[in-house]
């Protein structure tokens, strides 16, 4: 305010200067001064906050002053894609597992509008980590379906902090996707960045297994006992792989603020081929360098940054590792951009090694007892699409996308030459997995594939979705088929 | 309407010794539907959407009706957006009364087979799952099961007012541990509770506790009840 004062001063005494004058509005706007208590911020102006929806985030703080930051926030119940034909209904902020992102700095007045949509049959509220004061807001924000409640506070900490609805049962508000980020940024803001991300993991309690299909309800039992049937990033499987992978230059380095809603695990999180330059511990003040995997806590959350030094795909995952790969805790970032061959030199030599004692590996079978609850494919159509929707829950972590697989590891599965030899050794590796070296399109491979826990209709399915996509020869595999290679 | 018989029972709030008597009461089969509330506002004009006063009904009330006397939905769908004032003028005008929270709660424990099913794992999923599901007000009455005393749609089809809808939470405060009245929200939640398995008593009570008697909402109705005394005395009426 003093600033502005000095500042009017000088435009009295030079009238044609009015227009500095203006464009000093902006200057104004930044502060040095420093508050011992940040309470005593003053603010200045009021301001919409702008909210995003995951991955992104709002625009940095930067070196603006303290505001009233109203914002404005809709709960919504809505049904939602778990993964390819499992539908959830999933309870929102802003309509979105997590919810929108809200960005402040240290001293803001948050005026915080939380609405709950007509339609919705529970009441809700928000329980904001970044709040000091009774339930983080829980009782001022209690809101039945149909209204708004508003109230305020000031943000004094900074750090990444969750919010999550807190109203009975808690756990099955926090476990239908009641949770997000609020960043509360220092003084000056956080050093800039080449891109930020937001990414958030939250386990689901289905009736149904993983990848059961149709509407799948909260399992209130599953919960209890903790054993979720999906441990996502972003809400759903695949909500940040293939297309929807995040992106990055080589040479940028990389902000992830990585929240964990639970509503009970806990995350080991990681990035494959990376290693954390920096950690907010917790999201909070103390800086780690030089990170491989963060604990993040539930209802916790890190800062972690990254300079990404060489091209190619880099996978997220909770490193409680069959949560990544049964359960979809798999995240990627594509870096695109020169390889650096002083950081990485790829593969160079490939030697045989066979220790004694190793066996095929395999997946515990299900006893086969699925049968009766299964929806069965009724038309060619139905039954690419499922084989698709099995495909991008089971196969694509290795097989990739468009079933280019991954060089060097996975072989390919498009206009593959082993694939199109041979139905029944396809059906067969599929049933019981595949082990030592095989030579597909010209190329070397020797890795391990579990077998697959899959019915005969499932394999089928899946089986005939890869056979009629990315140039394959299509063929179309019967569950018969199936059966018969699995009795020979 | 049906009689249900009276018993003792422990609601979801109370030390475990705090049983609650519940005398014998009447109680609608069916929740009020559009059709009923459509002919209450034309014998009871005071209630039309144009003249309620806001005393005694917030914006909402019959939000979806297009006029004074076109609902939208299925005629035989429950009355929703209703406000308790409204609900109660409703019984009143017939000669009954909203029933009681725990004349409510005694009656809802019921399955299609026994009085108390709160510790039947089906029953509590069913009702979970209803929560869940979305849209379910726009479904006719008696579409879902009927319970041991003969009455439909308890669970199913909307949340339902009752005479004292918000005497178990009042404020909505959150961490305090003194009051028990008002710790319905996180740990304390579970601290207040006698029986930490029946989460969807916790969401029910969570519900009324949201709601003021003004406010109404797109999925909640009610029903009536009565004593039985009153019955008696009439009887010719029916």
């Amino acid at each position: 305010m003093n600033l502005r004062i000095k500042k009017n001063f000088v435009t009295k005494m030079l009238l044609g200067l009015s227009t500095i004058a203006f464009l000093s509005g902006c200057v104004n706007d930044q502060s040095d001064k420093t508050y011992d208590d940040a309470v005593d911020i003053p603010t200045n102006q009021e301001m919409v906050a702008e909210l995003t929806s995951p991955p992104f985030v709002p625009t940095p703080v930067g070196k603006r002053m303290a505001k009233k930051l109203i914002v404005d926030l809709e709960i919504q119940e809505r049904e939602g894609e778990m993964v390819g034909g499992v539908k959830y209904v999933y309870w929102t902020f802003g309509g979105t597992v997590p919810g929108s992102f809200i960005r402040t700095r240290v001293g803001d007045e948050l005026e915080f509008h939380l609405k709950n949509h007509p339609d919705n049959k529970l009441p809700h509220n928000i329980d904001l980590h970044a709040v000091n004061g009774p339930g983080g807001g829980a009782e001022s924000s209690f809101v039945a379906p149909g209204h708004e409640k508003v109230f305020s506070f000031k943000v004094l900490n900074p750090g990444l902090y969750v919010y999550h609805c807190a109203t009975a049962p808690v756990g099955m508000h926090i476990a239908n996707g009641m949770y997000g980020l609020i960043l509360v940024e220092p003084e000056g803001g956080l050093e800039p960045v080449d891109r930020e991300y937001y990414v958030m993991q939250g386990e689901f309690y289905t009736e149904g297994g993983y990848g059961d299909r149709g509407m799948q309800a909260f399992d209130m039992q599953k919960a209890i006992n903790e054993n979720p049937d999906y441990v996502v990033f972003n809400g759903h499987v695949g909500a940040l792989t293939g297309d929807n992978a995040m992106t990055a230059k080589v040479g940028e380095t990389v902000r992830l603020f990585v929240g964990n809603g639970g509503p009970s695990l806990i995350s080991s999180f990681h990035v494959i081929g990376e290693i954390f330059d920096k950690v907010h511990v917790e999201g909070g003040d103390l800086l780690n360098h030089n990170v491989q995997t963060t604990l993040i806590p539930a209802s916790g959350s890190a800062i972690v940054e990254f300079k990404v030094d060489t091209p190619g795909s880099f996978i997220l995952v909770d490193h409680s590792m069959f949560r990544a790969f049964n359960k979809g805790a798999l995240a990627m970032l594509n870096v695109e951009g020169e390889e650096n061959k002083k950081v990485f030199t790829g593969e160079i030599h490939d030697g045989i090694y066979l220790p004694e004692g190793s066996v095929i590996q395999s997946m515990p079978s299900l006893d086969r007892k699925k049968a009766k609850e299964e929806v069965k494919a009724l038309s060619f159509e139905e039954k690419m699409k499922f084989g698709k929707d099995k495909y991008m829950a089971t196969c694509v972590a290795c097989h990739q996308g468009n079933g280019q697989g991954i060089a060097g590891a996975f072989p390919p599965l498009a206009k593959s030459d082993y694939l199109n030899a041979d139905v029944d050794r396809a059906i067969d590796i599929v049933l019981h997995g595949k082990t030592g070296e095989i030579t597909v399109n010209g190329e070397k491979y020797n890795s391990v594939m579990t077998a697959q826990a899959l019915s005969d209709e499932e394999v089928s399915n899946v089986l005939t979705y890869v056979y009629n996509s990315w140039g394959n020869s299509k063929k179309e595999v019967t569950p018969q088929m199936v059966e018969a290679v699995r009795n020979r | 309407m049906v009689t249900v018989k009276g018993g003792v029972y422990l609601p979801l709030y109370g030390a475990a010794d705090q049983l609650i008597d519940v005398d014998s009461f009447m109680m609608d089969v069916l929740p009020v539907t559009n059709t009923d509330y459509l002919k209450f506002v034309q014998e009871n004009p005071k209630w039309k959407k144009s003249n309620v006063k806001a005393l005694f009904a917030d914006k909402s009330y019959l939000a979806k009706w297009t006029d004074d006397t076109s609902f939208t939905g299925l005629p035989d769908a429950p009355v929703n957006n209703v406000s308790w004032f409204a609900a109660k003028k409703y019984c009143e005008c017939q000669g009954k009364r909203l029933p009681t929270m725990d004349e409510w709660e005694f009656a809802a424990m019921a399955n299609e087979d026994v009085q108390d099913a709160r510790k039947i794992k089906s029953y509590n999923q069913y009702i979970l799952n209803w929560y869940e599901a979305p849209r379910t007000y726009n479904k006719s009455v008696g579409s879902t099961f009927k319970n041991y005393w003969g009455i439909y749609d308890l669970h199913g089809l909307v949340w339902e007012w009752t005479q004292d809808f918000n005497s178990v939470l009042i404020s909505g405060e959150s961490r305090k541990d003194q009051d028990k009245d008002s710790n319905l929200f996180c740990g304390s939640a579970a601290i207040g509770a006698s029986d930490l398995m029946n989460y969807a008593a916790f969401m029910r009570y969570a519900f009324r506790g949201s709601m003021k008697a003004r406010y109404s909402s797109q999925n909640l109705g009610f029903r009536c009840a009565k004593d039985i005394e009153k019955l008696d005395v009439g009887q010719k009426d029916l």
